[in-house]
């Protein structure tokens, strides 16, 4: 069987001002240990508004209506230039307003503990019907509760209140009076994934002309769990995006991995895809609300916006070889084992030379390294500096190990095989898979033949080993031969890509 | 431990990436944690600090295994940034 490629990938942000002070962890942590404090003053202050957020470079990148080398040109910090003529809506997918998103929360809950204010509902509806993928679920809304249910169901009974404009206009119920993983709190975030995860895995389907029908599996990988006290991670967040997708003869399940998931489950779509166990699987992660305004304090001490204000989200699919599209050598994959070591160069050394040598490839034979793509704007002022550039240099010191590179070309090769990093620090979302969609257009119509993407993550945050762990897998242009069942010769696929080429020119002069 | 074993018998080996969070972890264990949060707020233990890529400590050790665990390293980070980092911290703050 021949390897698998990356057909489409779709992106999603969602703006969450609201969500930025009453969910992320910064701050709730800070409400509970020192109410009174300083940060939790000025907070509201250094929220951006939702058209400052479209027009955030970083953010225009994300969508896929900037590339990213075009962040080079800005002086940083970005958050200081507004892209002009930036759009909500790009070619991988869109940034949605956080009253929208509310609404996506009801559109997708399927046990009705999504509650909206009456008259926010109305409003809700007029933005739904003129929302492109979602104008059909407007009737999931419903009609509304009164915000006097609402205020009982957060005051007395423990829900998860819903914020939008510092109004409380709705609330997500807890599911169980004791399960203490079916509280309310367990439950928004669990809806928050799978809503931004069908915002990606819809826009995925509509920007690239596939048909949903035709998915076999979905892998869902960002860091939540769903499941009740008896099964706390019991999943499957996979099949319940692909149910909202409207992907009819899908199953899926969940893969976890912290920040490396969507890593792993690249790997293993490609790898289910070549065994021809599925034809056409998605790989999908919603995002944290949790992590929203995570480096608040240092945004703010530096008098900068708080610039972790958006959700991310993504959905990548992964078929088997048209002969078009990069394929995923999953020959060529790296690994951060047990055994590996802690190291920087123990790790570089796993995740990158590994898979070169097996390839018999140079460090400099893979033009894009897509690493963690964490957006530099907001980490640097964070104390954690630069990650993508970090993450260059230690590459391209191991070259200079290697003798791959003198020593000299160090900067040299992290501007040319790098990137400067666009993705908010949504823990999953940076790790590798920002780039799928620009290296699907850059090593076909594009000038590339070899990206590599690479995702880690810090396995110790859970508290069952020390360890930390990473994948990568290396991704190149297609050789343009089209896998066919039953043994068609080269000759004759060349024949059939001919005449179907005929046919559409024939096709564009008849029009 | 710096009552356990004394604090003069202690040394804190730093492998931070950047100078300034270098810095900031030297002074936590020297003047007390500039942040006033943790359990090192206003408690001055003077240790001697050091990170892994200056001289002090590359001398220490086996230079084969050196190279093998910090070499890379050694490449990437801003060497010259954190030995000033650390030195000043060291002569402002360290007792020993």
């Amino acid at each position: 069987m021949s390897y698998a490629v990356i057909k489409g990938a779709g992106y999603a942000l969602v703006h969450t001002p609201d969500m930025i002070i009453h969910n992320g962890t910064t701050q709730t942590t800070e409400r509970i240990t020192n109410p009174d404090s300083e940060y939790l003053k000025k907070l509201p202050e250094h929220i951006r508004s939702y058209e400052k957020v479209v027009n955030y470079a970083p953010n225009q990148v994300y969508i896929g209506n900037m590339k990213p080398s075009d962040l080079e040109e800005i002086e940083m910090p970005w958050c200081n230039t507004e892209v002009e003529g930036a759009d909500r809506f790009g070619k991988f997918g869109e940034i949605m307003p956080q009253d929208e998103f509310i609404a996506l929360l009801k559109i997708v809950d399927a046990f009705d503990l999504v509650k909206i204010e009456k008259g926010f509902t109305q409003t809700l509806k007029e933005k739904i019907t003129n929302h492109p993928l979602f104008k059909k679920d407007v009737e999931k809304l419903k009609d509304g509760e009164e915000l006097a249910e609402i205020e009982k169901f957060v005051n007395e009974q423990h829900a998860e209140a819903i914020y939008h404009n510092e109004l409380l206009v709705g609330c997500v119920k807890r599911a169980h009076d004791v399960d203490t993983n079916l509280t309310a709190h367990i439950l928004f975030e669990n809806l928050v994934v799978k809503a931004s995860g069908v915002l990606a895995f819809k826009n995925l389907i509509e920007k690239n002309n596939i048909h949903v029908e035709d998915i076999d599996y979905v892998i869902e990988c960002s860091e939540e769990a769903c499941g009740d006290m008896n099964q706390r991670g019991g999943g499957n967040f996979a099949k319940a995006i692909a149910e909202c997708g409207g992907a009819l003869n899908a199953t899926g399940s969940d893969t976890r991995g912290f920040c490396a998931a969507p890593t792993h489950a690249l790997i293993q779509a490609a790898s289910l895809v070549k065994a021809g166990t599925y034809e056409n699987v998605v790989i999908v992660a919603g995002g944290a609300t949790a992590k929203l305004g995570m480096n608040g304090k240092d945004h703010v001490k530096k008098d900068l916006p708080i610039l972790e204000d958006v959700l991310g989200a993504f959905a990548i699919l992964i078929s088997k070889n048209d002969g078009v599209n990069p394929v995923i050598r999953t020959d060529l994959v790296g690994r951060h084992t047990v055994g590996t070591g802690s190291s920087p160069q123990a790790v570089i050394t796993s995740l990158i030379t590994a898979p070169l040598d097996k390839g018999g490839l140079k460090i400099t034979d893979i033009d894009k390294y897509s690493v963690e793509m964490q957006n530099p704007d907001i980490t640097k002022p964070a104390g954690a500096g630069d990650v993508p550039e970090a993450n260059y240099k230690m590459i391209a010191a191991l070259g200079v190990k290697r003798k791959d590179l003198e020593r000299k070309d160090i900067l040299i090769f992290v501007k040319n095989h790098g990137m400067p990093g666009w993705a908010p620090t949504q823990g999953h979302i940076p790790s590798g898979v920002p780039y799928a969609g620009f290296a699907r257009e850059e090593l076909t119509t594009g000038d590339l033949n070899r990206a590599m993407i690479v995702g880690k993550g810090s396995l110790f945050l859970g508290r069952m080993t020390n360890l930390f762990d990473g994948v990568s897998v290396v991704i190149e242009r297609n050789s343009g031969v089209e896998e066919v069942r039953g043994g068609v010769s080269q000759e004759e696929i060349k024949n059939m890509i001919a005449e179907s080429m005929r046919d559409f020119a024939a096709h564009l002069l008849g029009e | 431990m710096t009552e356990k074993y004394g604090a003069e018998n202690v040394i804190v080996l730093f492998g931070a990436a950047e100078a300034e969070s270098a810095g900031l972890a030297a002074e936590t264990v020297t003047n007390g944690d500039p942040t006033f949060a943790g359990s090192l707020a206003g408690v001055q233990l003077g240790l001697k600090t050091y990170h892994a890529v200056e001289p002090e400590f590359k001398e220490a050790v086996d230079a084969d295994v050196y190279e093998e665990q910090i070499g890379m390293m050694e490449m990437v980070l801003d060497v010259d940034a954190i030995i000033e980092e650390m030195s000043s911290m060291r002569e402002q703050f360290c007792k020993f």
